[in-house]
This record gives structure tokens, sequence and C-alpha cells, in this order.
């Protein structure tokens, strides 16, 4: 039996991972994912979470010793946000080629400069294309599931990949709301011990990280990519199992009040709760408008994303993240590229909000449904800036 | 149909393209990547092993207390010269390789 708690959701993801019986933390604190490896060095340390948890001195360490760790077959868990992500970097392509699974979750905030601490995804997108597996979290329950799903995911035989948890930075991490935790048997029933297909191990010695000519290099790089792309299926099936062992069901892509929408919103993460109220409003007022969130940012969903956004003439795609330079932001990107060679394809509009943390409110979403129907008639140059001083 | 100049398909790449067989490193011969190769004069050689110390490589092999020298294996020598450079007897000489 679950028990409904109130709790604070980086807590909450402390509880996911203690309850996922990882064997190694190897975290570096930043704003705001701090809470989350805070309550894990105190699980470990009141020995209520039996690991080793590793104090590192960067987060190029973290994720130094992230690889490390799963390279010897234990489970592992990081987190980080923002700078501390874009240390890593170097270090994100690793995991997936060299197909060693774990789980990061990252409080997503914008990146410096100016500093700023608050909420937006730019972190996470400057890791888009690196191989792991991204998922975002609309609130704390999904926060919390995810992390333990993550584990299932990334352990999958088929998978063998990392896994991002998303979690918006502030809206998302430090708000308290109710969590249903479930019991340790039940997480255990769903989340056996991690068997590893390859480890370091001295009486089987292997080579980790060798040396790719061009002989070899694009054919790895093609192995890996086919493992992203193939892992939804199990993503799927386990989400599927999920469910019926909990009661909650995830999906690839979630839709909301889509059904005879004309024009459909997309979002990803936390804003969609904000979103979803808008949509109630604009559908009292008879307004034929739908949500469409991504849940599954990587590998992308395209059958999923084209069948939820069907018959729909307008769609108002929206970034928590600039592409400088570009005429759309890596979601628009996204839905435009693969909308392109539909034959009854929709109008993609992009718009860029909740950049830095600006607050995102239902006037936004009604202002976003009013600029589809303007720029269906003037067309799009390029991405809309909502909110932004002339 | 454009040439494919791969060692294998990626369906045979093995997971996380890990190499689980020890020194299977040796299995390329980088020897022709040298454009000079070191000889040895025996007379002046007296088997003080600094070539074989001194070769970033490893490819100097000991030949033993009876014949008393080093050989660098040509499979692998980079023709760098360092055991050249550091020989107290001036013995080795980097002899450019004509093709």
């Amino acid at each position: 039996m679950s028990k409904r708690v109130g709790m604070e959701v980086s807590i909450a993801i402390s509880e996911a991972v203690k309850m996922a019986n990882v064997d190694v933390v190897a975290a570096y604190p930043i704003t705001p994912q701090t809470h989350i490896v805070e309550h894990l060095s105190e699980l470990v340390a009141e020995g209520e979470l039996d690991a080793e948890f590793m104090p590192v001195e960067s987060e190029h360490s973290a994720m130094s010793a992230s690889l490390g760790s799963a390279a010897a077959g234990a489970r592992t868990f990081t987190a980080t946000s923002s700078q501390g992500l874009a240390l890593m970097h170097e270090l994100m392509y690793m995991a997936p080629g060299l197909r060693l699974p774990m789980v990061m979750a990252v409080a997503n905030r914008a990146v410096s400069p100016p500093i700023s601490i608050w909420n937006d995804h730019s972190d996470i997108m400057a890791e888009r294309d690196t191989g792991w597996i991204q998922v975002f979290a609309e609130n704390g329950q999904e926060a919390f599931d995810l992390t333990i799903q993550a584990y299932r995911i990334a352990e999958h035989p088929d998978v063998q990949l990392p896994v991002a948890v998303n979690l918006d930075g502030f809206t998302l991490s430090h708000v308290v709301e109710p969590i249903l935790l479930p019991d340790q048997a039940e997480v255990d029933k769903f989340l056996p011990p991690w068997k590893p297909m390859l480890q370091l191990d001295p009486a089987k010695p292997i080579s980790m990280g060798m040396f790719g000519i061009p002989e070899i290099y694009f054919e790895a790089k093609k192995a890996t990519d086919e493992a992203l792309v193939g892992s939804q299926k199990a993503i799927v099936a386990i989400w599927d199992e999920f469910e019926k062992l909990f009661g909650r069901k995830y999906n690839p892509i979630e839709t909301y009040k889509t059904e005879g929408a004309e024009t459909i919103l997309v979002t990803m993460g936390s804003i969609s709760e904000t979103a979803m109220t808008a949509v109630d409003q604009m559908r009292d007022q008879g307004i034929p408008v739908g949500l469409v969130r991504i849940r599954l940012w990587r590998p992308f969903p395209d059958k999923e994303f084209k069948a939820a956004v069907k018959g729909a003439k307008k769609l108002g795609v929206i970034d928590r993240c600039l592409t400088l330079g570009s005429h759309a932001n890596p979601v628009g990107q996204e839905v435009r590229s693969l909308l392109y060679q539909e034959k009854d394809r929709p109008y993609v509009f992009n718009f860029a909000l909740g950049i830095g943390g600006r607050d995102v409110t239902r006037a936004d979403f009604r202002y976003i449904y009013d600029q589809c129907q303007t720029l269906a008639a003037q067309g799009q140059d390029r991405c809309h800036m909502v909110g932004v001083m002339e | 149909m454009k040439k494919i100049d791969a060692m294998m398909s990626w369906k045979e790449v093995p997971l996380g393209c890990h190499v689980d067989r020890p020194g299977s490193t040796t299995d390329f011969l980088t020897g022709d990547w040298r454009s000079q190769r070191p000889v040895l004069d025996k007379e002046k050689c007296i088997y003080c092993g600094f070539c074989w110390i001194f070769c970033p490589e490893g490819c100097y092999q000991d030949q033993g207390p009876e014949a008393k020298v080093f050989v660098a294996d040509l499979n692998y020598c980079k023709g760098c010269g360092i055991c050249a450079y550091e020989c107290p007897k001036q013995a080795i000489t980097m002899v450019v390789e004509e093709v």
C-alpha cells in the first residue's frame, strides 16, 4: 500500500533513490539541486541507505565517479543543474557510448550569463544530443515515479543507457506536494537488483572507452543511436508494467483536451499544469484548443507525437530554452522538422517563455493561442519571445 | 553504391564498443607509420638496455644473455629515434625507409 505524504519534491526524489536501493551516489551540490543530494547524504550517514556517498570536488568528478561506479556494476545516482551539468558536458557522451546505465536528476536551471539560479531548460538542451534518455516531470509524483522507473529503463537488457530525469528548478524541486510513497516491497517487486551485462572485473578483464579508428567510430555511434531509438519499446513496456503495479499511467506523449482542437499548445515540464488550466478556461469559452505534453524528449517519440497532433491546424510549440542565432528553439525545431514531410501538416509556431525564471501564467497561454491565430495569416520568421520587454 | 570502409556492421559492434580480449591492440601493425628505422651496429653495442628502457612503444626485445643485444620489432617501431638519441655508444643509426 502506498501512503500519501506531504513532501518537498527534492526530498521525494531522494526517497525514490533510496527505495531504488542504489549502491553509489556521487554528486556535487548546486542550486536548485542541492536538497536532493543533501538529503541523500543524510540517508547514508544515518544508515537508512546502504550506499557509498562520494562528496566529489566538482560535477566533472561527479560524472567521472558515476561512470567508474556504473562500469564496476554498481547502481549509481547523481544529480546536478545548470553550470554543473555544463561542467559534466565532456563526460555526458561517455555513459551512452559505453552503454553504462545510471540515473541523474537534473533540476533544470538557466545557464549564465547573466547568473541565474532560476528555472528554464537551457541546461539540459545543451546535452540534447549526447545519447541520454531524457524525460521531463510535470509534478512531484511524476518526478518520484520517473526516478524509480529510470533504473528499470536504464538497466533493461535492450537499453543499457543512462537516464536523465528533468524537473523544473524551484517551481518543482522546492515545492511541497502530496506524494504517494509506495511500500519498499512494491518497489522491490518492480525494480529487482541490477545484473550488469558487462562490468570491470579483474577475473574477466575488458577494456572500456577504447580508441575508435575511422573504420569503426561511425558504426559504434550508429549502434548507440539504434539503442537509444530502440529503447522506446522497453520504456513503454516498463511504463505499462508500472501502471499495473501502481495504477499511474505514463505515456511518451500526453494529450489534454485535444479532441476537436484546431490549435494545440505543446509544452514540456511543470508549466504544463498551468497550461491545462489555461486550456480549461479557453474551452469554457468555446475555444477549440488542446494541449500536448512531451514527457519523453529523447528518444523523441515521432509516431506518438504525430498521432497526438493529428487534425490540428496550428501548433503553438513552447520552449523554455533559446537557441541563439536560430529561427527556432529545440522543441520548435524538433516539431517543425518532424512534421515538414507530412501531407496535411499544421502551422508550427514557436514561442519562448519562462526564460531564466520569468513567471509563466495562464494569460501567457491565452496570448500564445491568440498569436497562433494571427501568425496563421502573417507567417512566422523567428521564434516569438513571449513577455520580453521591447 | 558508396564504397564502405568499415571494419564491421554496426550490428556487430560489441556492447559499448568494449574490448574483451586483452592485448588485442597488437593486431594493429603500426610500423608502416615509420619514415626512418633504427639500424644497430652490433660491434658498438654494450647490451646496456637503454634502447629497451627508453623506447616509448616497448618494441625493443631482449634477445637473451647469449645474443647480448636488443632488437626493435619493426611491426610496431614508428621511427621516433629516441633509441638512437639515448644510446650511449651511438650504436643505433636512423636510416630513411626506402619504398
